[in-house]
């Protein structure tokens, strides 16, 4: 259980961690014998070629004539026609759409809600609390198969299979828990002096929340933003059996549809997933130090 | 757990926004309010708690706590595609399915069906978030050392980590091909027979398993090297003047200093492997036959994929999930409690 009156102190968004490493283990490297310091380098060198080199294919697969698919040439007939096919011929940028509408809805109103419920349980003590708390860290391994069944019930209802805001909806399950719980931890690291002196200077609980602590907060929502992006962009379970039709698809249903059991379009499905992955791993090169430090501050002070 | 929900509602059943304002402290706006009650009081010292918590608890009441109820219900019924509610043009057919106990839970538990995936459920848990914490921990050491260029390092091994998982699958299919793939091309090439990677059950297994490792390994290393960083420098040097050897200290420095973190991940990994969808869905579907089907996809494959759709049996293994997770993270815990965690 989560120790409930404990004020984190270091710092979550860890900026100053990495810098401090190296004087750590400065004087052991000078020991280090040329061997050593090969076989290191040769078993990190292997490590990043695994890393690398399946997404690494995708790409080069991407630009190859779709009949060369499978060749073991790097490009030899350079070509875009697979990424214009895509663009052109294919839903792509209605899956595209639907994607980004999902993703921006889930994002904004699971970020919000996610921070005021963060900020009730870092600043105040009251009844309710506890059972919150534990109920937002149960839901966090929710599988997905049991909810599955009775939303896609619930949504068939409503009218909202195939809609965007279905998916806003189910998506909330698995952004909010997680989301509230990295926002604690955020503004745990905020002192309270600060709202103290907001309360002194005549600012209602609110007034303070919003005017003094979510402008301090800023990297606490940018991670839980982001990782809510990532989370949406990237679900396929609801998002294959909510959203059927062509027109209808997010991203990861979409690139099911390249290749299945009845055609196999290796080209456009390279050229799909270079436009998915490349905007993805992008905005995660920018966000990924403070988005690691971020999930273990909020995972590991639980 | 339905307790903490039930409370969490009634959180936010004690918040009425426009009624709370009145009844902040010193607005006694009736004569009757003189002496009140403990739940007006408790309302007038808290209402703001419970105002900025209310989406949230009204969030997950609504779209956590109402499926979960339903999910349960559905487990002990007949609820099929045929006979639940469902709307053809502007006609409503009423559900006809029957409340009928606890036999689909004896069905499944009776059917080696579940025992079989089960097992397997359990080894490709076990198989990957182990593999996956050792790479990632073997990793984080090495980087944990002054090398030249270890940003550009650090940076390349967490790649897979910012690239969607199910792209990442797609490309692994590639790769995997049997016909043409890039890896039987490199096994005929030096004249082994290709292998048929996702279409014999052994190797699919060994496939699907490789791509999750793949795919989780940057988690891993990312918060395993933080831990390491957490280490200071000193103890090390304190070990090495009093003899102990790199295993040594790798013993009684390392794995105490990173245990609080590592505990929690390899917990975070189980639960994340053992519903991980997209990979066994992606690559094999299940298949060949149902020999990489875990209990996660089942479920989805009962309702969803099979036909006719039997949405009570896939709720009645959704919450079989749920509770083998809640029993293993509940014993994980007093494992960590008896070895002095405060978690």
């Amino acid at each position: 259980m989560p120790a409930l009156t404990e004020n984190p102190t270091e710092n979550p968004t860890g900026k100053t961690k990495p810098a401090k490493a190296p004087e750590v283990t400065e004087g052991r490297r000078n020991r280090r014998g040329p061997l050593a310091s090969f076989g290191l380098h040769l078993g990190l060198l292997t490590a990043v070629i695994v890393a690398v080199f399946p997404p690494l294919w995708l790409l080069v697969t991407s630009f190859k004539p779709k009949s060369d698919a499978f060749s073991l040439d790097l490009v030899k007939n350079f070509t875009f026609a697979n990424y214009d096919h895509v663009l052109r011929d294919s839903h792509f940028l209605d899956w595209f759409g639907n994607s980004v509408i999902v993703v921006m809805g889930t994002t904004v109103l699971g970020v919000f809600i996610a921070s005021t419920t963060g900020y009730a349980l870092s600043r105040f003590r009251f009844p309710g609390m506890r059972p919150l708390m534990w109920t937002l860290l149960i839901t966090q391994m929710f599988p997905m198969a049991v909810l599955i069944v009775p939303l896609y019930n619930l949504m068939a209802k409503f009218g909202l299979l195939n809609q965007p805001v279905g998916l806003i909806i189910t998506y909330l399950t698995i952004a909010v828990p997680f989301c509230a719980w990295m926002m604690k931890g955020f503004f745990d690291t905020i002192p309270v002096s600060i709202d103290e002196s907001g309360r002194v200077d005549g600012l209602s609980p609110f007034g303070t929340f919003w005017r003094l602590i979510m402008p301090l907060a800023k990297p606490g929502l940018a991670v839980t933003g982001f990782y809510t992006f990532v989370t949406a962009w990237a679900e396929v379970a609801y998002a294959t059996a909510f959203m059927t039709g062509e027109e209808n698809l997010t991203l990861a249903g979409g690139l099911q549809t390249f290749v299945n059991q009845y055609s196999a379009d290796w080209g456009s499905m390279t050229a799909a997933a270079v436009i998915i992955a490349v905007p993805a791993a992008l905005v995660f090169g920018f966000a990924q130090r403070y988005l690691v430090s971020g999930m273990t501050a909020g995972a590991v002070k639980s | 757990m339905a307790e903490t929900i039930q409370s969490a509602a009634k959180a936010a059943d004690g918040e009425h926004p426009t009624g709370a304002a009145a009844r902040g402290p010193g607005r006694v706006t009736t004569g009757e309010n003189k002496t009140p009650g403990p739940f007006r009081r408790a309302l007038a010292t808290y209402w703001y708690a419970w105002a900025m918590i209310a989406p949230v608890a009204i969030v997950i009441a609504v779209i956590v706590g109402y499926p979960l109820t339903r999910g349960v219900y559905l487990s002990l019924t007949n609820a099929n595609e045929a006979n639940v509610e469902r709307t053809i043009g502007i006609n409503t057919i009423e559900a006809t399915y029957e409340f009928i106990g606890l036999d689909n839970y004896t069905a499944i538990l009776t059917d080696s069906v579940f025992w079989d995936r089960l097992g397997w459920t359990v080894l490709w848990t076990v198989g990957c978030v182990s593999v996956t914490f050792l790479l990632g921990l073997t990793l984080a050491n090495m980087l944990n050392r002054k090398v030249r260029g270890r940003a550009l390092y650090r940076i390349a091994l967490i790649l897979p980590w910012g690239i969607p998982a199910f792209v990442s699958v797609f490309a692994w299919r590639l790769l995997f091909n049997e016909r043409n793939g890039l890896f039987n091309s490199v096994l005929s090439g030096g004249g082994i027979e290709g292998i048929v990677w996702l279409g014999d059950p052994f190797w699919a297994k060994v496939s699907v398993i490789a791509v999750n490792v793949w795919l989780g390994v940057p988690f891993m290393l990312v918060a395993t090297l933080g831990a390491l960083q957490s280490i200071p420098g000193e103890l090390y040097e304190a070990a090495e003047m009093d003899g102990a050897n790199a295993w040594q200290r790798f013993r009684n420095i390392t794995l105490p200093g990173i245990r609080s973190v590592s505990s929690t991940v390899i917990l975070l990994s189980t639960i994340w492997t053992f519903n991980m969808f997209p990979v066994i869905y992606l690559l094999t579907r299940g298949g060949p036959g149902d020999s990489s089907e875990i209990l996660v996809t089942y479920a989805f494959r009962v309702a969803f994929l099979n036909s006719p759709r039997d949405f009570a049996t896939s709720a009645a293994w959704g919450v079989i999930i749920l509770v083998l997770l809640s029993l293993f993270a509940v014993a994980y815990r007093r494992v960590l409690r008896k070895q002095g965690e405060v978690w």
